[in-house]
């Protein structure tokens, strides 16, 4: 139950008209005389001024933020006033998911104990609530799933996620649906918290971690609230959209027989958008577990524990073990949700077989009364029965993962050695290696001349980026030419950068860029954003060669399509984490290993926009043509895909976001850079302000690419995929 | 229809109330839409207006009288601006400004919650894509009115039943609204502006969306309705001929403002401008003139023995007798002679409209 919300995404952007062909083709022409100095400049500079950081060094800024943290860990414990919020909300969360667990699972930090009520009266528990919600089938779906997981050897961790899941999206229920209520009712506001979940979704997963952490806690609570506001925006932002765009002939019509606001939105509006809200949770709760997993980095509890240490020491076959849990509770979420929405609609029409469906609910409430109490009074029922199956599964995969290795090895190592030296590396070298004035002032020209229309001429936007890139230059030289970063002239250039830029209008891109360039520029980790940066651009690159290949061809064929699509949804449904354990398996671990990762997470979501792009290439259209006589290749190349630039546009903004948020995760498997940092910054005290910094440096990164690239769809209109 | 309005304008005349008032109705869409009204840009037409200051006038100083028992039908082209009209008479569009008096209340600036109570007991509405909660049974979207002001749920029930028979979807009652055929879907709006009783029901253009043969089912229905609740009625339409049917009176607009207003005899006998003549060129006369529109005082020489008529009779059911009788038909109100009509005078009418214009 995968949607697109490419739409609902970016609503704020409209439509301009299409830019006339003549300023196209001379911003192409500018782009790549722009991109040909960047080559030659930075290959003659290489080396200089890279602003690069040992990893064990801090710049001043992160020295404060590791001061930060002490003294926050003073006020939490001196329980001084303005942190007392933030930890009676983290004790509090702490305090649910402890007495959930006392309930259901034995206590983590006194293994002796066992919980009150064992596996036995949870299996029941589950299948009951599955069968009153999503029917028969899902009830059966739950019961397997369950069990694997408990025989796999992983029912505690299991059991763990599903808990910290659960709460986090009870809490997103209580906190979202007002919020959607409330933006449906005022737009104001709307306009408020539309922004702020826009940035919400636009943040890597990985760079919630550290600044909430930070506030809430490590464990338990951090967890929680990683997880609940991870997965809080699709269902605000979706029930909100179902809300307000419930038919207005029935508001109106409601309104005319004298409803309040009140009884509006409780009997027309929320029940009208019951399906799709249904569809919102669903998206919030595959998040929420996506994220629950990888609160492991913050010591949350569950399945991505045994995943992060598995993939720490390489060992496949674990990770394997326990990440297939993970996605086994992946898909019975899914299901179970998908099903709750169909069974919504059509348990209010059927009356037909009632009476069987309440005797079986009698029958499976009294099993999970007689199970609970089993499962409370008998250690058989309570302690998951031993089992190696799960040691076996791990040591078979491990085995097969050798074996194919072997086989392949030479193959997959020929392909991690050649994309590295011949395209890795020198994009690396364009961006980490040249001087950063430069890599600046290439990045401002690219956002200015695609990222929007701009108000000015043509000239005048050429004009703003050359003053604007003369400004970085002279910042940077002279920022350069001291040994630590010299502020006054660094912010001097950015005043005078940003003065200019937004006086010539240099399109609606220019501004957002330069910010979080200085943003990254600001918290010392230009260097490492820059790697990062180049790692996420290859893989993009990947990421759109897929999908404009494979979203061509589904979108021109209804039967690939249908062949292809189950697939990716498929794939959407997998936790983010898990991604790493296939393309493990495959390559060595490094870069490479984690670009792999992030084109198998994010293609997906690309090919999807591409074939949906394709295909909404207006039918009259496409007959036109053929009509001419165009043949196949004609047809893909003059027609569909230059009418598709907008969705190709916009894939590629949904790519580089999901590419991002993986990339960084693929430290954790020796994709180095600001992941890394962000890691270590958990494990040494000391580097924590290290960390923070390389979150805010990941979140400046997503925010630009995603200007950059909505402006660019905006610019080439969207208007006609709408 | 006629007979109707008969019973009602007596009642009209003996309190001498009007159910419905509007005077100097405005409407205008658009940036500092109060500022228009009053200043001289009010004088300009509306597309002029929209140009110069980027606001539609929609409704532009409409007046009218609504009697108690009238059906009243409101017509124009698309764009006209009838829906705002209508919709500002319960204040579902905010009117920019004028006065709109209901059963003697004013509505303009009443507060919230009698504005709430107005439309839960005295004012309903039925509109053009219907309006129901597809979540809802036909009898809980029939009793939606009465759950909204708090009744309780069998008698809500009740009512709601007795609506649904009273419109013909007996045996319905728990079907969903997509299971339904647009009429049916239709009878079911009707059904729920009717059951909060009210004593005003408005209808826009409530069966555009529907084929012409359920259409005509429907416009019987309301006929037969009206006869059965008497209720008073404004009616929207684009088609003249159900405004013919329907209406006691019929208001023109155009651009906004009201063009003409009269009997349907009147408006289809004088057309006030071009406009309306257009309108009404497609009708066939002879089926809504009266004989007061054809008469014509008596010739010295014509013999005053033919039989005797009232001068509502419609030119159509009188053009037998009229062309039968030897001698001209005299017109007679209570004893009166008003005039003569002969057979030139009917064939008149009626060739008139054989002959293209
Ligand atoms: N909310 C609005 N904002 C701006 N202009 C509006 C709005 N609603 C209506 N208008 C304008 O007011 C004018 C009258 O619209 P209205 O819907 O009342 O016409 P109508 O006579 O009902 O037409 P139709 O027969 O198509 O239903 C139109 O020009 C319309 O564009
Ligand atoms: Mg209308």
């Amino acid at each position: 139950m995968t949607i697109e919300l490419a739409e609902l995404d970016h609503p704020a952007v409209e439509a301009p008209t299409p830019p006339d062909e003549e300023s196209n083709r001379k911003r192409w022409w500018a782009l790549g005389a722009a991109l040909a100095v960047w080559v030659v400049v930075g290959t003659v500079l290489s080396g200089r001024n890279t602003q690069d950081l040992p990893n064990a060094e801090l710049t001043g800024f992160q020295t404060w933020l590791t001061d930060l943290y002490g003294n926050l860990q003073d006020a939490k414990f001196n329980g001084d006033w303005f942190i007392k919020p933030a930890v009676w909300i983290g004790d509090s969360l702490d305090w649910i998911v402890t007495t959930l667990q006392h309930l259901f699972v034995s206590d983590p930090d006194r293994p002796l104990q066992v919980a009150q009520f064992g596996w036995a009266g949870v299996v029941a528990l589950v299948v009951l609530i599955a069968y009153a919600l999503s029917g028969a089938r899902i009830a059966v779906l739950s019961l397997a799933v369950l069990l694997a997981i408990g025989y796999a050897g992983y029912w505690e961790a299991g059991i763990d996620t599903l808990i910290v899941t659960g709460v986090a999206v009870v809490i997103c229920v209580l906190i979202g649906i007002p919020t959607a209520i409330w933006m449906s009712r005022s737009s104001a506001a709307s306009a408020a918290i539309t922004p702020v979940l826009d940035a919400m979704q636009t943040m890597p997963a990985f760079a919630y971690l550290a600044p909430l952490a930070l506030l809430f806690g490590i464990g338990n609570s951090g967890a929680v609230v990683v997880t609940l506001i991870y997965a809080l925006p699709p269902l605000v932002r979706i029930t909100a959209h179902a809300l307000g765009t419930v038919s207005p002939t029935t508001v109106e019509a409601t309104a005319s027989l004298g409803s309040t606001e009140n009884q509006q939105t409780r009997k027309v509006r929320l029940p009208m958008s019951k399906r799709t809200i249904i569809v919102g949770l669903n998206q919030t709760i595959m998040a929420a577990l996506s994220m629950a997993t990888i609160a492991a980095f913050i010591a949350g509890p569950g399945l991505g524990q045994p995943i992060v240490r598995a993939l720490n020491i390489l060992n496949v076959g674990v990770a394997f073990v326990a990440g297939a849990c993970v996605v086994l509770l992946a898909i019975m979420l899914d299901r179970a949700t998908e099903r709750a929405g169909i069974r919504a609609e059509l348990a209010a029409r059927s009356g037909g077989n009632e009476n069987v469906r309440r005797i079986v609910l009698g029958v499976l409430g009294v099993a999970a009364v007689i199970a609970l109490y089993l499962s409370h009074s008998q250690l058989r029922w309570s302690v998951f029965p031993e089992s190696d199956f799960g040691a076996q599964v791990a040591r078979r995969v491990n085995d097969w993962t050798d074996a194919f290795t072997g086989a392949v090895g030479d193959f997959t190592a020929w392909v991690n050695d050649t994309a590295t030296t011949y395209l890795l590396n020198n994009l690396e070298d364009l961006l980490a290696n040249s001087p950063w004035w430069l890599v600046a002032a290439a990045i401002l020209t690219v956002a200015a001349l695609l990222g929007g229309a701009g108000k000015g001429s043509f000239q005048r936007v050429v004009t703003g980026v050359a003053l604007c890139s003369l400004a970085v230059l002279a910042a940077g030289y002279y920022a350069g030419s001291v040994p630590d970063i010299n502020w006054v002239p660094y912010w001097t250039g950015v005043v005078v950068l940003l003065a200019v830029g937004g006086y010539l209008g240099a399109g609606e891109a220019f501004l957002p860029t330069a910010v979080c360039l200085t943003l990254i520029f600001g918290v010392g980790l230009w260097n490492d954003s820059m790697v990062t940066l180049s790692m996420t651009l290859f893989a993009t690159l990947v990421v759109m060669i897929f999908g404009v290949t494979i979203g061509t061809w589904m979108g021109r064929s209804h039967r690939v399509d249908a062949a292809v699509r189950p697939f990716l949804d498929f794939l959407q449904t997998m936790p983010a984490l898990v991604y790493l354990i296939p393309a493990l398996a495959l390559f060595p671990p490094g870069k490479f290993l984690a670009i792999a990762a992030a084109v198998l997470y994010a293609s997906p979501v690309a090919i999807k926009i591409a074939a949906d792009g394709i295909r909404s290439v207006s039918p009259t259209t496409v007959e036109a043509a053929q009509a001419i006589g165009s043949n196949r290749w004609q047809m893909i190349s003059k027609v569909q895909l230059p009418m598709s630039k907008g969705s190709m546009v916009l894939a590629a903004n949904q790519g580089l976001l999901f590419v991002l948020s993986m990339v960084v995760i693929g430290a954790l498997v020796g994709g180095g850079s600001l992941g890394y940092l962000v890691i270590s910054g958990f494990s040494q005290g000391q580097l924590y302000g290290k960390g923070l910094a390389a979150a805010i440096a990941i979140t400046a990164l997503g925010i630009m690419l995603d200007r950059i690239t909505v402006h660019t769809a905006a610019r080439y209109g969207r208007a006609e995929t709408a | 229809m006629t007979a109707m309005v008969d019973d009602a304008g007596a009642v009209a005349s003996t309190n001498g109330q009007s159910a419905l008032t509007v005077n100097s109705l405005w409407k205008v869409f658009g940036p500092r839409a109060d500022k228009i009204v009053g200043s001289p840009e009010a004088d300009l037409s509306r597309a002029e207006l929209l140009a110069k200051t980027g606001c539609t006038a929609a409704v532009r100083d409409v007046s009218f009288d609504v009697a108690p028992g009238e059906v009243f039908v409101v017509m124009g082209l698309s764009g006209s601006g009838k829906s705002t009209l209508v919709r500002c008479l319960t204040r579902l569009i905010e009117p920019t400004a004028g006065q709109i008096t209901i059963d003697g209340e004013e509505v303009v600036g009443m507060s919230d919650t009698r504005l709430r109570e107005l439309r839960r007991h005295h004012v309903s509405m039925v509109f053009q894509h219907f309006g129901l909660l597809p979540h809802r049974k036909v009898i809980d979207n029939v009793g939606y009115g009465l759950e909204v002001r708090g009744e309780s749920k069998t008698d809500r029930r009740a009512r709601a039943q007795e609506m649904v028979d009273l419109v013909g979807l007996s045996g319905n009652e728990n079907a969903y609204p997509d299971q339904l055929s647009g009429g049916m879907q239709q009878r079911v709006g009707l059904a729920r502006a009717l059951a909060v009783n009210p004593s005003v029901l408005l209808f826009d253009e409530p069966f555009s969306a529907l084929d012409p043969l359920i259409r005509r089912d429907m416009q019987n229905e309301v006929i037969r309705l009206h006869h059965e609740v008497g209720k008073t009625m404004v009616f929207i339409t684009h088609d003249l001929a159900e405004a013919l049917k329907l209406g006691d009176r019929i208001l023109i607009m155009r651009d906004g403002a009201l063009v003409q207003m009269g009997t349907p005899a009147e408006v289809v006998a004088t057309p006030a401008d071009d406009y309306v003549r257009d309108f009404v060129s497609e009708v066939p006369r002879s089926h809504v003139l009266t004989l007061a529109w054809v008469m014509r005082p008596p010739r010295p020489d014509e013999a005053l023995t033919g039989p005797e008529m009232t001068p509502d009779t419609i030119v159509r059911d009188a053009a037998r007798r009229v062309i039968d009788a030897a001698d001209p038909v005299k017109v007679v109100d209570n004893g009166e002679l008003l005039g003569v009509v002969d057979q030139d005078d009917i064939l008149r009418v009626i060739v008139a409209e054989e002959t293209p214009s």
